[in-house]
């Protein structure tokens, strides 16, 4: 029983990572109308930014805000590569330009690194509360997240840009006639998106193992959260990250860790088909 | 074409009087004819992969080009088709015949039960959900003990014997592949020319108007990924077979199903003949690309390459270009 408690704690923690990767999807396909499938290797390229920028020296937790500076630069020219051409038209061209560019990324990156595993060892005591201990690691990953998570939350709802980001998202052609200059709202959206996808890799590379390909299994991941927390909705995201973290937390004491993607397929299906608006969704009327 | 009233008579005339049905035939027929002059293998070879390619690109088409659906999935079909046929010709001991078709059949029968419930999702949820399905069901299959796991199934090589030996064997999966591909383009051909594949495109250019017309899309989307999973099923029935090993690092490969999206952005989606050409195209490229000394690890980054100037600058494919510079083609080639 003492087992499942601590398992569930940590689900929360780790989710709320996850929560984070998602926030990042969410915020480019909720303002920009894009699904972003060159997600994956913006969460893995955070996960090696970690991993160069520690070797060269660089304490972990100070390659935050590098990474998140970094990641908003190539997502800003991910912009004008794959994404700016193909806004307005059928989501199936948006679909296989951003697919493309994750192929070409993850090429390049096998070709350089192979498939190994990496890992980054971060050293933080860990946190001992009665019978239960949790790993350092995991509760600042967690506390990290939160404090982004406000800041962005702050950022959309209380300064003049973050209100613009929402306008566009939602009705572009509003927002235009009042004279807010949608395409560069819409390049710094998917800007901080990408950001916050390499920071969530980043901090998800403090915790596991990881290697060039696992920016897929994550991404599923960030679709089942966005899926649990309602399109387009950041705070939701982060909820709908913890809940996924539960699901991990209560289902790996019970069967073997290779079922886990399994589960959370299914129960992307099926929250997709019983509730297409998310379950976490906001009631509009 | 002779006889009927001018205009209409193309669109009237029996599937098998049309020019067209004969261009198919001919691509066939040039298939299965190139290697067996001078009896080369190393032709033979390349153009088993290219039929392949073709045949799931020109499967795929039936989602992406008509009702506008992409399906980053499709390998599924191919490598759980690949699964069904080795298994049953194992330890159960089915001639190969048998082992393709149940394949095909059971494979079809499942895509028709998972698509009424993926379908029910639409434009890009659809696309997520296919992404889901190739993980799925390979997380599934390396973990199901009677598939032999992640090691996968081995099959005796005596197998080969009842097709006359191991070489005469790689000749008739040749052959069978061919056909495969041969049928793949007529059922292309055949829904495009149908009420059916009218109903697809009108998915295609917009599902709620499609809808208020009376499509019913629910059911035609599931139809369409149904049809289309039983030929791949076959193809990769047959492709397991020649190499009488399955596992599911192989069998749901990624590259596969990338690669025959890239093949139907390059031909033109939604036309009948540019899977093939795209596919004949893709193939040269890869053999040029696998030898040259620079390009060898980068297939992928190529392809990617390739698909985004596609999507970005040539959304039509080589059909569309063709199409645009001489609109009378439009009339021969679909």
């Amino acid at each position: 029983m003492s087992g499942l408690f601590a398992s569930i704690i940590d689900g929360v923690l780790v989710g709320s990572v996850y929560g984070l990767a998602a926030m990042g999807l969410t915020l480019i396909w909720g303002v920009t109308d894009v699904v972003n499938l060159t997600h994956g290797s913006a969460i893995v390229a955070g996960m090696f930014g970690l991993y160069l920028l520690t070797s060269t020296g660089v304490p972990p937790y100070a390659t935050l805000p590098l990474i998140l500076v970094g990641g908003f630069l190539v997502g800003l020219l991910l912009y004008w590569i794959c994404v700016h051409r193909v806004i307005g038209r059928p989501p199936l061209m948006s679909l296989l330009s951003t697919f493309s560019v994750n192929l070409v990324l993850i090429g390049l990156g096998t070709a350089v690194w192979g498939t190994a595993l990496f890992n980054v060892p971060v050293a933080l005591p860990s946190v001992s509360w009665q019978r239960y201990t949790f790993p350092g690691t995991h509760i600042l990953a967690a506390v990290l997240t939160a404090a982004i998570a406000g800041c962005l939350y702050v950022f959309l709802h209380r300064t003049r840009l973050g209100k613009a980001i929402r306008a566009v998202a939602n009705n572009r052609g509003a927002a235009e006639l009042v004279g807010i200059p949608t395409t560069q709202v819409l390049s710094l959206a998917f800007g901080l998106g990408v950001a916050l996808a390499g920071v969530s890799g980043m901090l998800i590379a403090t915790l596991f193992p990881f290697t060039l390909l696992s920016g897929d299994a994550y991404q599923l991941k960030s679709f089942v959260v966005i899926v649990l927390g309602g399109l387009g909705n950041p705070t939701g995201a982060l909820l709908g990250g913890i809940a996924l973290g539960l699901v991990e937390g209560l289902s790996t004491p019970f069967m073997p860790v290779s079922w886990t993607l399994v589960i959370e397929f299914v129960l992307f299906v099926i929250v997709l088909i019983a509730y297409p608006n998310g379950l976490l969704a906001p009631r509009r009327a | 074409m002779r006889g009927g009233a001018p205009g209409g008579s193309a669109k009237h005339a029996a599937i098998v009087r049309r020019p067209f049905f004969w261009i198919i035939a001919l691509v066939i027929a040039a298939f299965a004819v190139a290697p067996l002059l001078g009896n080369d293998v190393e032709l033979r070879e390349s153009l088993l992969l290219a039929a392949v390619y073709i045949t799931l690109a020109s499967n795929l088409n039936i989602m992406l080009g008509y009702a506008g659906y992409v399906n980053f999935g499709s390998i599924v079909f191919f490598g759980l088709g690949g699964y069904l046929c080795i298994y049953l010709m194992g330890s159960p001991g089915w001639p190969l015949v048998a082992a393709i078709l149940v394949a095909g059949a059971g494979v079809s029968l499942l895509a028709l039960l998972f698509g009424l419930g993926i379908l029910r999702l639409r434009g890009a949820y659809f696309a997520l959900g296919t992404i889901g399905v190739n993980e799925a069901v390979q997380a599934f299959v390396s973990n199901f003990d009677p598939w032999g796991g992640s090691s996968g199934i081995y099959l005796s090589t005596e197998l080969f014997q009842a097709l006359g030996g191991p070489m005469q064997a790689l000749w008739s999966i040749y052959f069978l592949l061919v056909a495969v591909m041969g049928l793949s383009l007529y059922l292309s051909y055949a829904i495009k020319s149908s009420k059916f594949g009218l109903g697809l495109l009108a998915i295609g250019q917009n599902e709620d108007a499609a809808a208020v017309l009376g499509v019913p899309t629910a059911l035609y989307k599931a139809l369409a990924y149904s049809a289309s999973a039983f030929l791949p099923a076959i193809a990769g029935g047959l492709y397991f077979f020649k190499s009488a090993f399955i596992q599911p690092t192989d069998a749901f490969d990624l590259t596969f199903s990338t690669e025959a999206i890239v093949i139907i952005m390059l031909g033109g989606q939604g036309t009948i003949i540019g899977p093939v050409l795209g596919g004949y195209f893709y193939e040269e490229l890869r053999g040029w690309l696998l030898t040259s000394e620079t390009f060898s690890h980068f297939q992928l980054v190529v392809a990617g390459v390739l698909l985004l100037l596609i999507v970005l600058f040539l959304p039509g494919g080589l059909m569309g270009w063709l199409h645009g510079r001489w609109p009378k083609l439009r009339r021969v080639l679909e």
